[in-house]
């Protein structure tokens, strides 16, 4: 009976210090919804480390949240309106499937601010969408996957037939041509962004297939570890991944969400937040290169280097024309470079891709 | 003949204890608790404020009690229908597969009619949805009367055919055709989208259809007579047979009607909590409603209570993230903590634990 009462003073006074945690607090709140678990070192692991360095550099002025592996359903808008309710001004939701559960929740919280990664609604001016130029990422990339193959063969483990992917393979293929004209890109499509499984099966497939360089556009260092094994080069994904093939991994697109997490922190906090499209690359650094293998020789790394800055510089595109899709027609004429708009939906492949964009 | 040396045997007890079959799930939710607390205690973190973080804070406000709701809504459903089945001995693995072509079924008529709205439309959609579900267990009924395959294998792989349908579906012809080929359909019209009863929350009608399944489970379980022919045959199948019961009917029946509340869940799933059609729709409904049902005592209103337990993992496993920063596998250990205790307490009830191996010669003698 005692013990009982107890019991429901600590647990009277649990809720009550919860509510007035709520009022009380001087800092702002941040939330972070992730896809996936923090630990797959790709795609979820680096928004974290984002959230991490946003505790850092803003101390004591801000208290972060995340939840984690959260589906892409109606679970979503349960854990975001969670979120929005319990005090947060703040929300980060990171995975593409959040947008229409993002965008409905902001409706409901018009004083929160919602940032939604990858998306392209902003139904109410409480949301903002953000993503990073991975393409800029991948022709630099391609420079040294297409001096480093010997069979002349790229592997990419790719996840869903989205313009974000098909850029990438593009941008990869563009480049590397342009340092090797035999080179040949070898695609597998794994319908999902995390099951270290079946990246793995489609890594051993590409390998078998004569593919000596693995890339990804999915998040976990599986098909890096296929590669290491089989003693192949691969790229790393998102994060970097040289801890999971010390021989294989030739160097990483490193996504660093944490100089946006932080600006967009301080603008609420400052007052002068506002809607926007944000779509950032190495310039603003939201995408690094990790460092490089040693086994890539100096020349390799300086051509890399200079594709990188010259990115950075404007003096080279990835995508300045002329560039022709598959059947052969004009998608970028000479002289000109791709907008973001065609970049945003862009849904062929270019000229010298085999095989088709699975419908 | 060997003699195997065993330190404890389990002995079956002559009679199950009543009362403790219908308090075992107590017991189970007790031990769990207990056990959660040490863990929490072990990892650092105050074992009382992380059970109140857990179970009190999830439904300390209307949002949460809603959600609470909408949560166990699909556990409920399919629960009351599985637990049916379940007592003929008719063991429906394939909820989940039923629950996707279900949602299909509904989903697909929302979005052809999703520039124009009707009244009709929502009703339309919760019968097409019912009767997706049900054909798609059709098929392991047709098969299990027709040739005699188990049920449990075929509705179990039909669920990872309905998966591929979905897939191809929001990956092809159903695809937002203004999404930039991004894998999920338009945003259906609002007329499509369930009532919601309390407004500014996601309760809607489909929570009022779980509601009506558990007392028109309750009915059929023990005031119709095809429940008491359920009950028969599951117990003593040979008794049913001589008694004239048509086994067939029965296997018919049950499957029919777990299938339907699958389907009916998915439809209610999509129209009232998601609004489009997504590749994940259930986070796996279909199987922890296998769980509901035995925690719920294969009896609807236990279903009912089980279905509300359950859900409240789910939503405790949120809080615990966002006000105690634990990791989100803490879920998946009370859920699993849950199932474990539930089973070990069953198999104490009915068995005792005998420490030393028996006498042989009595062994002999039997």
């Amino acid at each position: 009976m005692h013990l009982k009462a107890k019991l429901g003073v600590t647990v009277a006074a649990a809720i009550l210090a919860l509510g007035f945690a709520n009022v009380a607090q001087a800092q702002m709140k941040v939330g972070f919804v992730y896809v996936g678990p923090i630990g797959d070192h790709g795609w979820n692991y680096q928004h974290d480390q984002g959230r991490l360095a946003l505790e850092k550099a803003l101390g004591s002025k801000v208290s972060t949240t995340y939840v984690e592996k959260v589906a892409e359903n109606a679970d979503a808008t349960r854990v975001i309106t969670k979120l929005a309710s319990s005090g947060h001004d703040l929300i980060f939701t990171t995975s593409f499937g959040y947008m229409n559960p993002t965008n409905k929740v902001a409706k409901r919280f018009p004083k929160a601010t919602f940032e939604h990664a990858t998306g392209y609604k902003r139904l109410s001016p409480n949301v903002a969408t953000y993503s990073a130029r991975f393409y800029e990422g991948r022709y630099v990339v391609g420079k040294i996957v297409g001096k480093m193959t010997k069979t002349n063969t790229i592997g990419y483990v790719a996840s869903f037939p989205i313009p974000e992917v098909i850029r990438g393979i593009n941008a990869t293929y563009l480049s590397a041509k342009s340092v090797n004209p035999k080179v040949k890109i070898k695609v597998v499509w794994v319908s999902t962004w995390y099951d270290p499984g079946k990246e793995a099966d489609a890594a051993k497939t590409l390998i078998d297939q004569g593919a000596d360089v693995i890339m990804q556009h999915t998040d976990s260092p599986a098909p890096l570890q296929v590669a290491e094994k089989r003693g192949v080069y691969a790229v790393g994904q998102a994060s970097d991944m040289t801890n999971f093939g010390k021989k294989a991994h030739l160097t990483a697109i490193v996504n660093n969400w944490a100089p946006y997490y932080v600006a967009r922190t301080k603008a609420v906090m400052n007052g002068n937040w506002k809607q926007q499209d944000t779509w950032h690359g190495f310039k603003e650094g939201m995408v690094k290169m990790a460092p490089y293998n040693s086994v890539i020789p100096a020349s390799v790394v300086k051509l890399a280097e200079d594709t990188r800055k010259g990115i950075i510089s404007g003096s080279i595109h990835p995508f300045a024309g002329e560039i022709k899709d598959q059947s052969g027609k004009v998608r970028i004429p000479a002289g000109k470079k791709a907008d973001d708009g065609l970049m945003a939906g862009m849904n062929f492949y270019v000229q010298g891709i085999d095989g088709t964009i699975p419908k | 003949m060997g003699t195997r040396l065993t330190l404890f045997r389990l002995e079956s007890r002559p009679e199950a204890s009543k009362a403790m079959v219908y308090l075992s799930p107590l017991i189970a939710v007790g031990m769990t608790i207990i056990t959660a607390m040490v863990m929490f205690a072990l990892l650092g973190v105050d074992p009382v404020d992380a059970i109140a973080t857990f179970f009190i804070e999830p439904i300390s406000t209307l949002d949460g009690v809603t959600e609470l709701c909408v949560k166990a809504t699909p556990l409920i459903l399919i629960g009351v229908g599985l637990a049916i089945g379940f007592q003929a001995n008719v063991w429906n693995i394939g909820a989940e597969g039923q629950l996707i072509m279900g949602a299909l079924a509904g989903g697909g008529l929302a979005l052809a009619f999703y520039d124009q709205g009707s009244i009709l439309l929502v009703p339309a959609m919760l019968i097409c949805g019912t009767l997706g579900g049900l054909a798609w267990a059709a098929i392991p009924a047709w098969l299990k009367t027709r040739f005699n395959t188990n049920e449990i294998l075929t509705s179990l792989m039909l669920t990872y055919v309905g998966l591929l349908v979905l897939s191809y579906l929001v990956h092809g012809p159903w695809k937002d055709p203004e999404g930039m080929n991004f894998p999920e359909s338009r945003m259906f019209h609002d007329s499509a989208l369930l009532p919601v009863l309390i407004e500014e929350t996601r309760l809607n009608v489909g929570w009022l259809l779980a509601l009506l399944a558990v007392a028109a489970g309750w009915v059929l379980i023990s005031r119709h007579i095809i429940g008491f022919q359920i009950k028969v045959i599951g117990i003593a199948p040979l008794a049913g047979t001589f008694a004239g019961f048509k086994e067939k009917k029965l296997i018919w029946v049950t499957l029919l009607i777990s299938g339907g509340c699958a389907g009916l869940a998915g439809v209610i799933e999509l129209s009232g909590a998601i609004g489009q059609i997504v590749p994940a729709i259930s986070p796996g409904y279909g199987f922890t409603a296998i769980i509901v049902a035995f925690l719920g005592r294969l009896h609807p209103a236990g279903v009912f209570f089980a279905g509300l337990l359950m859900a409240l993992t789910y939503l405790g496993g949120d809080s615990a993230q966002i006000t105690m920063n634990l990791p989100n596998a803490v879920t998946g250990v009370f859920q699993g903590m849950l199932l474990f205790f539930l089973l070990a307490s069953d198999v104490l009830i009915r068995y005792r634990v005998r420490v030393g191996r028996r006498n042989i010669h009595t062994r002999l003698s039997e």
